[in-house]
């Protein structure tokens, strides 16, 4: 698909696209010396605030700075309103199939999600089976990973369902717009996104566990100040008004968790975990862990705590499972999926793996496994000995691959040196599963910064965005 | 037949701790080989240290789960088990059994279990030109039971199944976690066992506090093999907990807060109260 | 409050006020190596002593050998293998502050982060252009500027009281220690005592605790070693005295425990402490020794610092 048109989210055959109109004018009127100013102060802003993100062990300054770029991404309202139910349906559908499969399994003796995929799981946690977490809900924020290739198209690239990260860009990205350029948001009628924090609290505190008869305390457990999402995780903390704590300021006692502080040991009923499972719970997973809390899961399991998310949510939003989540919105809910697949191929079927090998300069190849845009094929873009060693790497352990097309990924204007040009850009919008399901009107969009590139991670040089959804 | 049970684990700190976590898995299955007559898990410590209760409840295992914690400053604690089970012959066989684990998460290793090529090459082996999961199992089994000799002392609690068989030395522990490896690298779903045994007057007199291997019998369900013993397990067994290998079915797991060191020790009695 | 964010507010505290001080002791070692002859009575060179003062000499001695200017600038001001470096404190304080930032008012964030920038920028400048002075007014105005955010800023919450608790422990800590570094470190031989040099010296450290004009207004007349030791040790107007700090560090205890409902351990030995120290006068001080009194004190202080860890910082008060 190399060489084909690339949707432009702001012109469309030459006219400037409905949401964008207004910033035409503004990108228009902005002089490169304003730039280059704003641009200056947008960084001191982020330095000032504090939000970087922490690379140890690679020398240089440990805390960087995302690349931000001020022109920001627009959706119209209409536009929105499809996303939201999209994701929203999604959100549903990946929660039930969590209950399901610590459960009866329905879904598996139905034959529509293979037997292994979910039981032979790494991200499979028996210890979870047979345990119903308040409300069912084992995933609280669902990050869901779009991209977009047409007017109406969206695609989902995957879905991050234990604890999907940069939520705070959405809110500091939006609070920094704001001090730039407060007339833009004066002429826009765009829909605030500051409403999310108090909507992740109600949305833990609605699933305060069966024990606790109280206002719940409700805590974010970090594995501390050296971990790459440290900002993040101190910044929710601050904006919910709750303690932000790391496993040695937690301890078990009889059937609660509680947590030190300078008046005594006081009782914990919710637990926003930004720590992966293996790390939860020394006493039942990894007994190594210095950064859990020994028998957390104990009390988790007889209804003494809320852990969110659930352990095991995992198994949700693995690549191999990713393509059974339209089957899953079939068989929970009754409805068509209103969000599509990227079509993928499993390298681990050997019609599939047969059809991968033959087209590998075409395709993105993924580890099931992997993360951040590491251990991937962009077919297209790569050398034919990229190509050729990755083709290696596939054919010796087939299941550990998924191959995609390459997708023509939408376009937004974008600041660069030589003045405003094209670049690619994907969107995770953030929702929020508890006693409701709810999804604040924006979204992190991540953006490549180097002309062509299709990664957006920002492990690989991809920075963010603003994203507006405008009101009627 | 009915057995007694008395199981005592006494920990000892140097220096006193701050406190202690464990979770217990202290009952006995519930399933139709063995029916509970009289159950009483006690927890003590000396003086200063308050014992609190944790919650409970039954995981997906089957086996029920206590939490228990002690508030420092503590230098000893114990745990006292006091007990009497009727049992009853099912020839390995876990019939009537509650639980919810899908029999397929048992295809995943750990550490302990996980099958070097010595071990895959044992199973291999002993299962040659034999049919049929049960057969296998027996066969594995038995080829375990042979190439592990019944030495208590040279292996130690992190020992793994593939060091055991290298060693050719083990307890009952290595056997079972040897026989959940060796099962699993032949695609049969297995698992850790603990719980008691009554020795038999000809047998060797092995550990009361018993481990064995259950292994996925399509047809069948879970079946139980003491590679230890040769055996399935029959009345002169009581069943604990299960998990994937010794650790995660460990009738007490637990971590304690503070600078000193642990020592524990464990005594088991298991009596025939009747025929 | 979370006891580690307690902990992490008391040490931020602990940490600007030790790097003030090295940057204070850095001024003294300045002065007096610009009046003649302070030397060649035992000591290599006028910086020993003050190395020997914080207690950091042997560690000095392993890695520059030589204590000329340049090496006791080094490390006592960019040195980060030495935990008392003015690099490592601000560092230290930064990193306590970065891990309880939402604890923080923005104003107290920017003044340490700023501090922190600033420090690496020092870290960059070549060494000639950066003269002694420079060096400490920088750290000096920079401490200024967090302890003035602080005061400005912050809600008068438990955190305040625990960095203040920080603040006037150390500094309790650290003005028993310079105090000690005149009497029996600094001044080479016995028989000086009294002399021309001794009270140079004590002037020096007024100088360097900022308290020279203070202390005139306070006493006028003749500097005497016994007005500058009471000055330094009782008087209630003095802001780094021992009965100053002292006063401070009961004073948010009281909070505390006003805030808390209950009195702990903590309260009990800085009450006790406090009421020592008022009825003490300077005479008995000097008929005790007053070395032994200072040696005496910086235990005490080092209890209560333990006294506070037990009841409020482990979390684990019952």
């Amino acid at each position: 698909m190399t060489g084909q048109a690339f949707f432009n989210e702001m012109y469309e055959s030459g006219r400037v696209r409905g949401p964008y109109r207004q910033l035409e004018d503004w990108m228009g009127d902005m002089p490169a010396e304003l730039r280059s100013l704003k641009q200056a102060e947008a960084e001191e802003l982020f330095r000032r605030i504090g939000i970087t993100f922490a690379v140890y062990g690679e020398g240089g300054d440990p805390e960087r700075l995302m690349p931000f770029d001020m022109f920001p991404r627009v959706f119209a309202q209409d536009e929105w309103r499809r996303l939201e139910r999209g994701v929203i349906q999604r959100a549903k559908a990946l929660n039930a199939f969590l209950a399901d499969v610590y459960a009866r399994g329905e879904i598996v003796r139905a034959g529509l999600v293979p037997r292994d995929l979910v039981y032979r799981n790494e991200a499979y946690e028996a210890a979870m089976v047979g345990f119903t977490p308040p409300r069912g809900v084992f995933s609280h924020i669902v990050g869901v990973d779009l991209v977009r290739t047409g007017p109406d198209e969206f695609f989902v690239l995957e879905d991050n369902c234990r604890t999907p990260s940069g939520v705070s860009y959405m809110l500091e990205n939006r609070e920094i717009m704001m001090r730039l350029f407060p007339g833009l948001f004066r002429e826009n009628r765009i829909a605030p996104v500051d409403s999310y924090s108090e909507e992740l609290r109600r949305t833990l505190a609605s699933v305060a566990p069966p024990k606790c008869e109280r206002d719940p305390t409700i805590v974010i457990l970090t594995p501390g100040a050296y971990n790459s999402a440290y900002y993040e995780h101190s910044f929710l903390a601050d904006l919910m008004g709750v303690e932000l704590v790391e496993g040695q300021d937690l301890f078990v006692e009889g059937e609660y968790v509680w947590m030190r502080t300078t008046e005594g040991p006081q009782r914990v009923d919710v637990i926003y975990r930004r720590i992966d499972d293996a790390f939860i719970d020394p006493l039942c997973f990894r007994p190594d862990s210095m950064l859990g809390v020994p028998g957390l899961m104990d009390v988790y399991r007889s209804g003494g705590v809320t852990i969110c998310s659930a352990p095991g949510a995992g198994v949700a939003d693995d690549k191999a499972i990713y393509c059974f989540v339209p089957e899953m919105v079939r068989f929970y809910l009754g409805e068509e999926p209103i969000l599509q697949n990227v079509p993928t191929w499993q390298c681990g079927t050997a019609e599939d793996l047969k059809y991968v090998l033959a087209h590998l300069p075409e395709l993105v190849v993924k580890e099931v496994h992997g993360s951040g845009g590491y251990g991937m094929l962009v077919g297209p873009k790569a050398t034919r000995e990229q190509v050729e060693s990755f083709r290696v790497r596939i054919e010796e352990s087939p299941g550990n691959y998924i191959a995609q097309p390459t997708l023509s990924l939408s376009t937004c204007p974008t600041f660069v040196d030589e003045g405003v040009a094209p670049r690619h850009v994907d969107l995770r919008p953030y929702c929020l599963v508890g006693e409701r399901v709810t999804l604040v009107p924006g979204g992190l969009t991540r953006v490549a910064m180097k002309e062509g590139s299709l990664v957006v991670n920002s492990s690989q040089g991809g920075g963010v965005k603003d994203t507006w959804v405008l009101s009627e | 037949m009915i057995l007694t049970i008395a199981h005592d684990t006494v920990y000892r700190y140097d220096q006193p701790m701050r406190g202690v976590v464990q979770s217990q898995r202290l009952t006995p299955a519930r399933f139709d080989g063995q029916r509970v007559i009289d159950w009483v898990v006690e927890v003590r410590g000396d003086d200063g240290a308050q014992i609190v209760q944790g919650g409970g409840f039954r995981d997906g295992a089957g086996d029920w789960v206590q939490g228990c914690t002690v508030v420092g400053p503590v230098r000893e604690v114990v745990v006292s088990v006091r007990g009497m089970v009727e049992t009853t012959n099912l020839s390995g066989v876990l019939r009537g059994h509650r639980e919810r684990i899908r029999p397929e998460v048992y295809l995943t290793c750990t550490p302990a279990t996980a099958a070097d090529s010595g071990l895959r090459d044992l199973a291999q082996d002993a299962t040659v030109g034999i049919g049929g999961a049960l057969d296998r199992a027996h066969a594995l089994a038995g080829a375990i039971r042979k190439a592990i000799v019944y030495r208590p002392g040279v292996t130690e609690a992190h020992t793994t199944a593939a060091e055991a068989l290298a060693l050719g030395e083990g307890v009952c522990q290595d056997h079972a976690n040897a026989m959940v490896g060796a099962a699993i690298s032949l695609g049969m779903p297995a698992r850790y066992v603990s719980g008691y045994l009554q020795a038999t007057e000809d047998g060797a007199p092995h550990e009361a506090a018993h481990a064995w291997a259950e292994v996925w019998v399509p047809d069948l369900g879970w079946v139980g093999f003491d590679a230890s013993n040769g055996v399935c397990p029959d009345d002169h067994y009581v069943r604990q907990g299960s998990g994937r290998d010794a650790r995660e079915a460990a009738p007490i797991r637990g971590i304690a807060r503070g600078p000193g060191r642990e020592e524990m020790d464990v005594k088991v009695a298991v009596e025939v109260a009747q025929q | 409050m979370l006891s580690r964010t307690a902990t992490n507010l008391f040490w931020l505290a602990r940490y600007m006020e030790r790097a003030e001080t090295a940057a204070r002791l850095m001024a003294v070692g300045e002065r007096m190596s610009l009046i003649p002859s302070t030397c060649g009575s035992g000591y290599r060179s006028e910086w020993v002593p003050l190395l020997q003062a914080n207690g950091s000499f042997a560690m000095f001695e392993a890695k520059y050998r030589d204590p000329v200017q340049r090496n006791v600038e080094s490390f006592m001001f960019f040195d980060r293998d030495n935990p008392g470096s003015v690099a490592s404190c601000v560092s230290a304080a930064r990193e306590n502050a970065r891990i309880v930032r939402t604890a923080l008012t923005s104003q107290v964030w920017d003044a340490l982060n700023t501090a922190y920038q600033e420090l690496m920028a020092l870290e960059r400048t070549e060494r000639s252009g950066l003269p002694l002075t420079r060096l400490t007014d920088w750290t000096l105005r920079n401490c200024a500027l967090v302890r003035g955010a602080i005061d400005a800023t912050q809600l008068r919450n438990d955190g305040h009281d625990f960095m203040n608790i920080g603040y006037y422990l150390e500094r309790a800590d650290n003005t028993a220690r310079l105090v000690d570094v005149k009497y029996y470190v600094l001044l080479p031989r016995v028989d000086f005592v009294g002399s021309g040099l001794d009270n140079y010296q004590w002037t020096t450290l007024l100088r360097a605790l900022s308290a020279h004009r203070a202390f005139h207004w306070a006493y006028g007349g003749e500097v005497t070693a016994a007005k500058i030791a009471h000055f330094l040790i009782l008087n209630r107007q003095s802001p780094r005295s021992l009965l100053t700090s002292v006063q401070g560090a009961c004073d948010h205890l009281d909070r505390l425990a006003r805030r808390y409902g209950r009195t702990t351990r903590a309260q009990t030995q800085a009450r006790a402490m406090l009421a020592g120290l008022a009825e003490l006068s300077i005479d008995e001080v000097f008929d005790d020794g007053l070395h032994e009194f200072l040696t005496r004190f910086i235990g005490d202080i080092s209890d209560l610092g333990g006294a506070v860890f037990d009841t409020y910082l482990s979390g684990d008060l019952r």
